[in-house]
C-alpha cells in the first residue's frame, strides 16, 4: 500500500502538471518556439524517435566509459593511498586540484590533445575527470575507516597486507564506495553534456549535440525531447547505481536494511 | 613453568600537547605460569589494556622486557566489543584467524562450525552479526578466539557491555572452555565480583603509571558464585583494592 502510494503521488503530481500545461499553451498560443506542448514534445520524440535514440546510446556509451575509467582510477588510488601515507600527502591535493577546476575549463587542452578524430575519448576522459574525485575521496574515507581492532586482530594473525586489504579494509570500505559510485555516476553525466557543449558540433554525436542544434533551429519541442531523454538518463544511471548499492549492502549495512515496525 | 613474563616495563604515550603525555604503564612487572587464570583488575584509565596489548604484541615496549619463555604462544585475543567483520556471517566470523594463516577452507570451515558449537551458537552459522544479541555477537567472538587453538586468550573487559544474566552464563561458559583447552588466560577486569570467581589469582592494578598493587591467589572451593570462599575472596580482593587507591 505504501509503494503504491510511493509510486501513485508522484505521477498523479506528473500527470496534472502536463495537463495544466498543455491547457495553458493552448489558452494563451505560446508560440511552438518559446514553449512547445507536453502533446507537440511527445510527438517530436516519435517522429526523431531513431536519430534520438542514437544520440542518447552514444551519450550514454561516453558516460559510462568514462564513469567506470574513473571508478578504476579511483579505486586503484585510493588503495595505494591506503597503503602508503607518504604518497596520499603527496598526490592527494592534485586529486583536490582536479576536482574544483571547472571541467569545462580545461574542455578545450584535452579536446586538442586527444584530437577531434577522437572526440568521444576526449568527452570519456572529461566524464572521467569529474566522477573521479567523489569516488576517491569515499574510497580514501572507506579504507581508513576500518575498526581498529579488527586490523590489529588481523595483525595478531600475521595478516600480509594484501590479506588485510581483501578480508578488512575493502568489505569495510564498500558502502563508501558504493556511496561514491552513486554521486559519481550521476556527476559523469554531468561532465559528459557539458563536455559535448564545449566540444560543439564537431563529430559530437550525443544529445547534447542534438540540444544545440534543435535549438538554433528553434525546433524547441526536439530540444525538450532530448532533454526529457537526458533526464531519464540520469534517473537510470542513479536507480542502477542504488539498486547495486542494496543488493550488495541488503544483508549487512544499517543504511540497507529496512527496519520492521 | 612461565608462559609469559613482563619485567619493567614502562610504556608512555604521546599527547598532541607539547610536553604532555601520559605514562601508561612504569616498570611493571609480572609473571604468568602456564595454565592459569589471572586476573589484571583495577579502576578505569590503569594501564590495565595497555598491559594486555603489550602481552599481545600489538604494543611494543618503552622499556622493560615482555618475554615468552616457552616460545611464543599461539595467542587470542577478545575485545571489549565483539568486534566482528558486519559484512561477513557468523561461520566466516569464526573462521578469520585460520582464512589468515592460509588453513584449506574445508578444515577451516569445519573447525570453525565446531567452534561455534562450542560456544552454543549451533545452527547460526549462516546469520550475520546484526541478527544477533549482544550475548551471541560475544560468543562468536570468543568462538573465534579459539578456532587457532592458542596456548593464551587474551580478554579485554570482554563482558562489560553485556548485562548481567548473559555476563554470568558467559562467564561459566569461559572456565568450561579454560578447563577443557587447558588455556592461560589473562583475564582484564574492573569487576571484583567477576575476578573473584572466574580467576585463580588477581592482579590488582592502580594507575597513572600502571603498576602491580597486590598479587593474590585465591583459595579453592569458588564452585558458585554464593559460595562462602567466593564471597570471602571478593572481600580480600576489595580490600586490597581499597588500600591499593588509596596509597
Amino acid at each position: 500500500m505504501k509503494r503504491l502510494l510511493d509510486i501513485a503521488l508522484p505521477v498523479t503530481v506528473a500527470v496534472l502538471l502536463l495537463g495544466a500545461w498543455e491547457w495553458a499553451v493552448a489558452h494563451w498560443q505560446v508560440p511552438p518556439y518559446l514553449l512547445p506542448a507536453p502533446s507537440a514534445i511527445a510527438q517530436a520524440l516519435a517522429s526523431n524517435s531513431a536519430s534520438l535514440m542514437q544520440a542518447l546510446t552514444a551519450t550514454f556509451l561516453i558516460t559510462i566509459e568514462g564513469f567506470f575509467g574513473a571508478l578504476a582510477a579511483a579505486i586503484a588510488l585510493g588503495i595505494l593511498f591506503s597503503q602508503s601515507r607518504l604518497i596520499e600527502r603527496s598526490l592527494y591535493p592534485y586529486a583536490v586540484i582536479l576536482q574544483v577546476t571547472p571541467v569545462v575549463a580545461i574542455a578545450p587542452l584535452i579536446l586538442i590533445w586527444v584530437g577531434f578524430e577522437r572526440v568521444n575519448l576526449a568527452l570519456s576522459l572529461l566524464a572521467g575527470a569529474i566522477a573521479f574525485f567523489p569516488i576517491l575521496s569515499n574510497v580514501t574515507l572507506g579504507l581508513k575507516s576500518v575498526d581498529h581492532n579488527l586490523t590489529d586482530l588481523a595483525r595478531l594473525y600475521g595478516a600480509s597486507r594484501w590479506q588485510l586489504l581483501r578480508n578488512v579494509q575493502l568489505p569495510s570500505a564498500l558502502p563508501y564506495l558504493l556511496n561514491g559510485m552513486k554521486t559519481g555516476g550521476v556527476i559523469a553525466l554531468i561532465g559528459e553534456v557539458t563536455a559535448e557543449f564545449a566540444a560543439g558540433s564537431g563529430t559530437a554525436t550525443g544529445l547534447a549535440w542534438r540540444i544545440t542544434e534543435s535549438s538554433n533551429r528553434l525546433e524547441i519541442a526536439t530540444t525538450f525531447a532530448a532533454l526529457a531523454l537526458l533526464a531519464a538518463l540520469g534517473i537510470a544511471i542513479f536507480a542502477a547505481l542504488s539498486l547495486l548499492e542494496w543488493a550488495l549492502l541488503r544483508r549487512w549495512h544499517e543504511s540497507a536494511i529496512s527496519r520492521q515496525s | 613453568m612461565t608462559l609469559l613474563s613482563l619485567s619493567q616495563v614502562g610504556k608512555r604515550f604521546a599527547s598532541a600537547q607539547k610536553g604532555g603525555g601520559t605514562q601508561a604503564l612504569d616498570r611493571l612487572s609480572f609473571e604468568v605460569p602456564a595454565g592459569q587464570f589471572v586476573s589484571l583488575l583495577g579502576p578505569s584509565g590503569c594501564g590495565k589494556s595497555t598491559a594486555l596489548r603489550l602481552a599481545a604484541g600489538l604494543l611494543e615496549p618503552d622499556a622493560g622486557t615482555i618475554a615468552y619463555p616457552q616460545g611464543k604462544p599461539e595467542t587470542a585475543f577478545v575485545f571489549q566489543e565483539p568486534t566482528l567483520m558486519p559484512w561477513a556471517d557468523t561461520l566466516t566470523n569464526a573462521r578469520l584467524p585460520l582464512d589468515l594463516k592460509h588453513i584449506a577452507r574445508s578444515e577451516a570451515n569445519s573447525r570453525a562450525e565446531e567452534s561455534l558449537a562450542r560456544v552454543g551458537l549451533k545452527g547460526f552459522e549462516r546469520a550475520y552479526p546484526r541478527e544477533l544479541s549482544g550475548g551471541m555477537k560475544m560468543r562468536v567472538s570468543l568462538a573465534r578466539a579459539l578456532v587457532a587453538r592458542p596456548r593464551l586468550l587474551l580478554l579485554d573487559e570482554p563482558f562489560a557491555a553485556l548485562d548481567e544474566i548473559t555476563r554470568n552464563g558467559l562467564g561459566e561458559d569461559l572456565l568450561r572452555l579454560w578447563r577443557e583447552d587447558g588455556l592461560t588466560v589473562l583475564f582484564v577486569t574492573h569487576s571484583v565480583a567477576e575476578s573473584s570467581y572466574l580467576s585463580q589469582r588477581v592482579l590488582v592494578m592502580t594507575g597513572r603509571p600502571g603498576r602491580i598493587a597486590a598479587d593474590i591467589k585465591l583459595p579453592d572451593g569458588r564452585d558458585t558464585r554464593l559460595a562462602q570462599p567466593t564471597i570471602d575472596a571478593q572481600r580480600i580482593i576489595g580490600d586490597a583494592l581499597n588500600t591499593a587507591m588509596a596509597a
